[in-house]
């Protein structure tokens, strides 16, 4: 049997000095010796866990045979983005995780073999699909991440006349703010957002539904149905004194700085970044690692990942732990900080608290509990608080009728319908912050309803 | 798209105001509400308060103090010219009514936020003292459209070259001692004058709004940059503000954030003047 094949990936030691992606993809041999080792099952189970559906076997096949081209159009049948999808999807949880080889060793490698075929998609030129003949309805689209992307490539090729728009300057949400260019390159989220306006999509940035222009004015001027995708929004403090200090960032903050606005090229761009030498981070999730990875190539020495519960209950994937743990990031463990302490209104010291775990909470793991006694302190001169983040309020805030929950996301069926006839939601801003690949899902089945919807509704 | 420069004036030698189209931020742009804006690819995105909007021209009013790279850089931008980005209105608006007497009060450059502000509290049927300040005659701005707005109106200079010499809390403070009925202060200026006139205003217990003005950049309630501590909470001032009760912020607070890229904003603009050094000025 054929093991499961290797990506090359550059080395850590070089690697941390700079932003290049970590890892360097598949030449077409080791695709190829890597689709070998699908069993092609009958009744493929890696399909279920695939949240947008793609026909994993079937592409595989094309891989297998050597016929690129038809394993990316395979793709594409169903993902729009697969560039993406093959690079930040947490495949272990999920078209991996059920991969029938996962039982008895390594599964296929499919996130790999999907970045492969759209990687040589893309050096060959992008074919763009023919378009259902146009329907005369207009859709208007709140957000231009993975949900919004992916509804408005499904909908635009249903022959739908479909806008995008875009609160800050560069479409992508949090591809292009908040997935770091090592992981993620930013010419890779270009090429898939150039795919979707080729397609017919137009994207208007600049533009915040809920400030410059409302949900119902949208309505009023003759769209036809409306797609909220607008994400996740504020970032969670941890309410603990001295949080203000300087130098105590959201990772919103010091990744938007960083992705968006390259601060790490400052002064050949104009916005600043500034990272101390000892830098912690709260938090465990994808975004925590990604603010430590980010903050070892800014220059900081010494990088923690401070998180309250223990190794096994950290969310991020695992893949990125490893990359963070080669490149020298540390975990501080079951600890929690209780306050921050600062000199000259800069932060220096972190008092914290070490935790231990009960019984699993309501979200199935174990619930960290404070230590009497036990505090203790980090020095430190930068902290970045990666904690979470609140639903964006904007839309839900200024749509008369919108229902939300008590949280601030709002309500909607599995298709995306929510308490306004016409307007549909999906991704983070309904379920809160989840993966990009959940996004899509949820993008792809609301296109399905508006595209339903839609066409029911009598002419006017 | 990009968003044009429709005319230009200079209000002072490093005070310039701008007249951008953007129809549809005009068209929506309420007293107390911001843009940010970005000039060039390569730009960063800065806050700046709309002064005035014309939805009939479809342009809004920006008014731009030069005091580092890119407000130096826009500052050189000329009618015609566009500039990348502007989105907005950012913000929540003032809530206009009739208060009774209201005092206005503008430091510096922040005369031009205070300005719609006024001009809408005069509209809504108050009784509109302004105060304006500045260091220098030369430094005050709209003097003109303030005084027009304001039932009564004085100025002052730190060096006394014009109206009364001293700071604007000094004009606060006789109003007061005369026992004049105040209903409304509303401030905007340096972190120091909000804060002087806040405290001025605080045993009297009358109400103070300020216009905080934070480091941002999104502008839209994503990152925090831009937090404060208002009555013992963190505020976002894009979302929450950007005015809040000058008697519940932490000052001190707010300027020690202020400064914190200080040294990087310094290089910048060293950088960027040695570029333009021999560029021609006209």
């Amino acid at each position: 049997m054929i093991a499961r094949q290797p990506m090359l990936e550059h080395d850590p030691r070089e690697r941390i000095r700079n932003f290049d992606e970590v890892a360097l993809g598949y030449d077409a041999e080791r695709a190829v010796l890597e689709a070998e080792r699908c069993l092609q099952c009958e009744n493929p189970t890696c399909m279920k866990g695939c949240p947008v559906n793609i026909d994993i076997p079937g592409f595989i096949a094309h891989i297998k045979e050597g016929n690129f081209d038809l394993a990316i159009r395979k793709i594409k049948e169903k993902n729009h983005l697969p560039a993406i999808c093959g690079r930040v999807c947490p495949v272990k949880d999920q078209c991996e995780k059920f991969c029938v080889l996962a039982k008895k060793g390594e599964p296929v490698a499919i996130g790999n073999l999907e970045r492969f075929a759209s990687d040589y998609e893309w050096k060959k030129g992008v074919e763009i699909p023919r378009k259902a003949e146009a329907s005369g309805k207009r859709v208007a689209i709140a957000g231009s991440g993975p949900a919004g992307l992916t509804a408005a490539a499904d909908l635009v090729k249903l022959g739908h006349e479909v806008t995008i728009f875009e609160a800050l300057h560069v479409p992508g949400g949090v591809l292009t703010y908040g997935i770091p260019e090592f992981r993620l390159p930013k010419k890779v989220v270009e090429r898939e957002v150039e795919y979707i306006k080729r397609l017919g999509v137009d994207i208007r940035t600049d533009m915040v539904i809920g400030r410059t222009i409302t949900a119902d004015e949208l309505l009023r001027q003759g769209f036809d149905a409306i797609f909220v995708g607008t994400g996740a929004g504020p970032p969670q403090f941890l309410g603990v004194p001295g949080e203000n200090l300087g130098l105590v960032y959201s990772a919103n903050e010091f990744l938007t700085r960083v992705n968006l606005m390259q601060a790490y090229e400052f002064p050949e761009y104009d916005t600043p970044i500034k990272v101390g030498k000892k830098v912690a981070v709260i938090g465990a999730g994808n975004v925590a690692f990604d603010a430590a990875r980010t903050a070892l190539r800014l220059g900081a020495r010494d990088v923690s990942i401070v998180y309250r519960r223990s190794e096994e209950e950290i969310p991020a994937r695992i893949e990125e732990v490893h990359h963070a743990e080669e490149e020298g990031v540390k975990l501080r463990l079951l600890t929690l900080p209780t306050r921050m302490l600062g000199e000259g209104g800069l932060v220096r010291r972190m008092e914290c608290i070490k935790m231990s775990l009960g019984k699993p909470d309501e979200s199935g793991r174990r619930r960290p509990i404070p230590v009497k006694g036990s505090e203790f302190y980090i020095d430190t001169d930068t902290v970045i608080v990666a904690i979470g983040r609140k639903p964006n309020p904007l839309i839900q805030q200024t749509t008369e009728g919108l229902k939300t929950t008590s949280w601030g996301t709002i309500v909607a069926d599995d298709f995306g319908q929510t308490s306004r006839s016409g307007i549909f939601a999906g991704g983070d801003v309904v379920t809160g912050e989840a993966t990009v690949i959940e996004a899509m899902g949820a993008g792809k089945r609301a296109a399905e309803a508006i595209d339903r919807f839609i066409k029911q509704r009598k002419k006017h | 798209m990009t968003y044009k420069i429709v005319s230009k004036k200079e209000l002072a030698p490093t005070i310039k105001m701008f007249e951008m189209g953007a129809p549809v931020v005009a068209r929506k742009a309420k007293a107390g509400q911001f843009v940010i804006l970005r000039i060039k690819e390569r730009g960063e995105r800065i806050p700046l308060t709309i002064a005035d909007a014309n939805p009939e021209r479809g342009a809004i009013t920006l008014v731009v103090e030069e005091i580092g790279k890119t407000t130096k850089e826009l500052g050189r931008l000329n009618e015609g010219d566009s500039v990348l980005d502007l989105v907005g209105p950012l913000g929540n608006p003032m809530d206009i009514r009739k208060y009774g007497r209201v005092v206005c009060i503008g430091g510096g450059s922040g005369v031009a936020p205070v300005y719609p502000l006024t001009k809408a509290l005069k509209k809504a049927g108050n009784k509109v003292t302004s105060i304006i300040g500045a260091k220098t005659r030369e430094l005050l701005i709209l003097e003109g459209e303030m005084q027009e707005t304001s039932d009564e109106f004085y100025i002052t200079t730190d060096d006394g070259s014009k109206g009364h010499r001293g700071f604007v809390t000094d004009i606060l403070r006789k109003l007061l001692d005369e026992g004049k009925q105040i209903d409304l202060v509303v401030a905007v200026g340096p972190v120091p004058m909000m804060k002087a006139v806040a405290d001025t205003t605080k045993p009297n217990k009358i109400r103070t709004l300020v216009s905080l003005n934070p480091i941002m950049v999104d502008g839209m309630g994503m990152c925090g940059a831009c937090r404060v501590t208002v009555g013992e909470k963190t505020k976002f001032t894009c979302v929450d503000g950007p005015l809040f009760d000058g008697h519940l912020v932490d000052f001190d607070e707010l300027a020690a954030r202020r400064q914190l890229y200080e040294p990087e904003e310094k290089r910048a603009l060293k950088a960027y003047e040695e570029k333009i050094g021999g560029a021609d000025d006209s």
